[in-house]
């Protein structure tokens, strides 16, 4: 799967994307971001808040329950400040 | 009907007279401009950065303004957003209803704006004296974009 991150998740993680398998065990969005957070480093740094972190699924916004798939483009952003 | 994102600055007069001809007999166009502002609290901006998310920002503008279209009789709409790195007195956003009546205009200008700043994948990057800083999203621009209810506009965290 595709991971993006935006804002100060990126500056957070390290970098704008990377490419993962679907981890094992690993079914939904709020499974996915347990399994980043244990990657510990600037993944853990990023995901302390998780009331700060936004999730988009094919870039559609989904909730923690989501489901997620090998293939998917996954993104962690903060909440949007455009306009 | 139409959504843009660039990285160049818009013409307000030309954009304008687009709405109108494709609006035909509108009755108002209701006109909003986003300009970088030149203070943060009372920290002066020398610039600001706007992140977006490329593949999303444009699906998402579409989806607000298709529901601005269901919710209000609008004859034509326009939406452009800028990226990239700004200066105080820049233009940032464009939004522009037209529609046979004043009222559907106004609310339609008004609800595109406040859902594009909570939902829309934008993230602005403030420079200041004391260096760069993520401006952080404001609670009452969730609660300015609830107000229109029904489809819950603020995505839940995760």
């Amino acid at each position: 799967m595709k991971l993006l991150y935006f804002a100060w998740l990126r500056e957070k993680v390290g970098m704008a994307d990377e490419q993962v398998p679907l981890p094992a065990g690993v079914t939904t969005v709020a499974g996915l971001l347990d399994w980043l957070d244990g990657r510990g480093g600037g993944h853990a740094a990023a995901l302390k808040d998780r009331s700060a972190v936004r999730v988009a699924v094919n870039q559609e916004y989904v909730g923690p329950d989501a489901a997620v798939a090998d293939g998917d483009e996954v993104a962690l952003f903060p909440p949007v400040t455009g306009g | 009907m139409s959504v843009r994102v660039q990285a160049e600055d818009f013409d307000v007069a030309a954009e304008l007279a687009a709405v109108r001809e494709a609006g035909g007999g509108a009755g108002g166009i209701v006109t909003f401009t986003g300009i970088v502002r030149d203070m943060a609290g009372d920290r002066p901006i020398s610039s600001m950065t706007l992140e977006h998310y490329p593949g999303m920002t444009v699906r998402e503008l579409e989806r607000i303004e298709a529901e601005a279209q269901d919710r209000w009789p609008l004859a034509a709409s326009r939406v452009i957003h800028r990226y990239g790195k700004l200066f105080p007195g820049d233009n940032i956003v464009l939004v522009i209803t037209a529609s046979a009546h004043r009222q559907a205009a106004f609310e339609a200008a008004e609800f595109l704006v406040d859902w594009l700043k909570t939902r829309a994948p934008f993230w602005k990057q403030e420079a200041t004296g004391s260096g760069p800083h993520w401006v952080e999203a404001k609670a009452s621009d969730d609660d300015a974009a609830a107000r229109w209810a029904a489809s819950p506009p603020v995505a839940r965290s995760a």
